[in-house]
């Protein structure tokens, strides 16, 4: 029976994320669509054809990297609200340094445009993280500060410093050829490219820092209990400084996949709430890294599916992929839900005893 | 500067600063009780919408009022569920509250589609359907109605004891939980009326996610303000000053032909925010026990 019980707990965060999904698809009939035919679309656009399939991937690539960021800042017991911002400079510092030197050889260029994403990333997620260790200020309320002071930074750089005349919208100049990532073919022209594989290597990485390496487990051991690890020579500051500037760098890496494999370019306002999104992939992972990547996985294929909704059927658009994305962290992190479950299996130990 | 525009100036930021100080208040009730509202902006969202929806279903038979009173209605219901997941649920404040906005960033255009059949804007209210300064004033009401219940009434005592011990509060006899479940409703009316002042008395409809960041700015408010109303609503006041210096000098050219990048003047209540909270301005403290969910015994 323990073991039992043990699975079913194992198991809550995916039976919690399918009650959120059913329950969402389930609204729709306000709208007077059929959620059967819902779900049809959801999934024929989301895996329908190599193209649909390649576009899931190019969303899931950013989702590996915010769901990682909030993953890792959680293992040192950190929230990290502010990984929308981060993603924005990791992505902003790769399009200038794409810009400012064109003459980088080919096979350097992406590396140092890799760092770039990186280091901006990890700059921005630093800062709330030095707050947090030697002001004692929040870090939540920091983080979400810093993503409008970050949207502030990337709309004057790109709108007064390297600004693409030429462009409708408010984006940069291109960067240098060298820079950009080639895409793969086998997926109908979606802009799959290296970044993908890159996400999936960062993702063993992580796991790897997490739980092999010293400097990991003494990051983890902060969040698991902070006087402890203090009692036994760990600072804590150290360690939360650290892990936010992690998180930011994986924050940033999101400009891999788009500054270099899709845009070619910085464009205002690229993300569409991946930094935020980024949280329910951390939290249906369980906060660890995981389960980032199957997590990552569905929601960019909600964030596909959801995307054909808009002429596909008559009443029900895109936005649907928000409720849905909304309701999966609401019963996901609703942790009083699951009361009864815990009392089912008391409730069978003491009959157990009674008799 | 003659006289004229200095009126004008006045104006555009006492009514500016007029959504920002109800969710800064909202904010304020549900903060100082202990439960973290980072769902200020997904309310006012819900309340723009909802306003807009009665105003236009009762036009000219008291639009406005009507409108506020959904505003608020919707609100309450939309802040009464974050309160069930937080406090009954005991789900995490910030990541519930994250869930929150995203929910009211979906379910706004979802009613507006089949409602309106348009995911983007209401249609526009015409303007004896609107309010020109009743909101503002309530607003101001508020934040000395709240200041002196904090002070003189033994709610704003319990409240600020919620916040700050809540095991004390319960041995005194009061229900931590149901307190704080009333504080977030109340929170969740405010700042409908804030998101209402928004779409029916400083524009004329609903558009798609027209909050624009307005509850995560109250939050930094109510930050500013020491987790104080009156405090607040100076912030309020400052941050408006801020936001309409901007807007005035957007695309004016000064320096030499070249216009003002206004970016800098948009980041000033951020960076302030996290400047005070780190204590290098003034010292702002939080409520202790602000994010920590309460067991009854």
């Amino acid at each position: 029976m323990a073991s039992l019980k043990i699975w079913l707990i194992r198991l809550r965060p995916i039976i919690a994320a399918l009650l959120g999904l059913s329950l969402g698809i389930g609204i729709t009939a306000l709208a007077g669509e059929s959620p059967a035919h819902v779900v049809a679309v959801l999934v024929k656009s989301a895996l329908g054809s190599p193209y649909d399939l390649g576009m899931t991937l190019f969303y899931t690539t950013p989702l590996v990297f915010t769901g990682l960021s909030v993953a890792m800042a959680f293992q040192c017991g950190l929230f990290n609200i502010g990984a929308e911002g981060q993603l924005a400079m990791g992505a902003l510092w790769a399009a200038v340094l794409g810009i400012v030197m064109p003459g980088l050889p080919g096979f350097v260029a992406p590396v140092f445009a890799v760092l770039a994403c990186i280091l901006g990333g990890a700059a921005w997620g630093a800062i709330p993280g030095w707050l947090r260790a030697k002001r004692g200020s929040h870090e939540v309320i920091n983080t979400i500060m810093m993503n409008f002071v970050s949207a502030g930074v990337c709309s004057y750089v790109t709108l007064y410093v390297f600004r693409n005349t030429e462009g409708q919208n408010p984006e940069t100049l291109p960067i240098a050829a060298a820079y950009q990532l080639s895409q793969f073919s086998s997926f109908g022209g979606a802009p799959v490219s290296w970044a993908l594989i890159l996400a999936v290597l960062v993702w063993a990485g992580c796991i790897v820092f997490l739980r092999k390496t010293r400097l990991g487990f003494q990051l983890m051991s902060v969040g698991e209990n902070e006087s402890a690890a203090e009692a036994s020579g760990i600072s804590s500051p150290k360690m939360r400084i650290l892990a936010m500037a992690i998180a930011g760098g994986l924050a940033g890496l999101v400009g891999v996949g788009e500054v270099l494999g899709n845009a070619h370019k910085f464009k205002m306002g690229f993300s569409a709430d991946f930094g935020f999104i980024g949280i329910a992939v951390a939290l249906l992972a369980r906060g660890r890294p995981e389960g980032v990547l199957p997590s990552a996985f569905l929601f960019g294929a909600l964030h596909k599916g959801t995307a054909d909704l808009d002429f596909e059927t008559t009443h029900v658009t895109r936005e649907l992929a928000l409720i849905l994305q909304a309701l999966v962290i609401l019963s996901v992190s609703a942790d009083g839900l699951w009361d009864w479950m815990n009392r089912i299996g008391v409730k069978k130990r003491t009959g157990k005893a009674a008799s | 500067m003659n006289l004229d525009s200095l009126l004008d100036f006045s104006s555009a930021v006492l009514r500016g600063m007029t959504p920002i100080l109800f969710a800064a208040l909202g904010g304020y009730l549900s903060e100082r009780s202990g439960v973290i509202n980072i769902a200020l902006e997904g309310m006012m969202l819900i309340g723009s919408f909802f306003g807009v929806l009665a105003a236009l279903s009762f036009h000219g038979s008291g639009a406005p009022w009507m409108g506020f009173l959904a505003a608020g209605v919707a609100g309450g219901i939309f802040a009464a569920l974050y309160g069930l997941f937080v406090i009954r649920y005991r789900a995490n404040q910030i990541v519930a509250g994250t869930a929150m906005n995203l929910l009211a960033a979906g379910l706004t255009p979802f009613f507006c589609k089949i409602v309106f059949d348009s995911t983007g804007n209401t249609p526009s209210l015409p303007l004896e359907d609107r309010f020109q300064y009743f909101p503002m004033f309530l607003s101001f009401g508020l934040a000395f109605g709240l200041h002196w219940m904090s002070r003189q009434t033994p709610m704003g005592l319990w409240i600020s004891f919620a916040g700050e011990n809540p095991a004390a509060l319960a041995t005194a006899g009061i229900r931590v939980n149901r307190l704080r479940t009333w504080a977030v409703i109340a929170s969740g009316v405010l700042a409908g009326w804030g998101g209402a002042s928004l779409s029916i008395c400083l524009s004329s409809s609903f558009s798609r996610n027209m909050t624009a960041g307005r509850g995560f700015m109250a939050l930094a408010a109510l930050i500013f303000g020491k987790w104080r109303p009156l405090p607040a609503m100076g912030a309020c006041l400052f941050f408006a000053i801020s936001d309409t210096v901007q807007m005035r000098l957007q695309g004016v050219p000064v320096f030499g032909g070249q216009p003002i990048p206004v970016e800098f003047i948009q980041m000033i209540p951020y960076v302030a925010t996290m400047l005070i909270l780190a204590g290098w301005v003034g010292q702002s403290r939080a409520p202790k026990s602000l994010g920590l969910p309460f067991h009854q015994g």
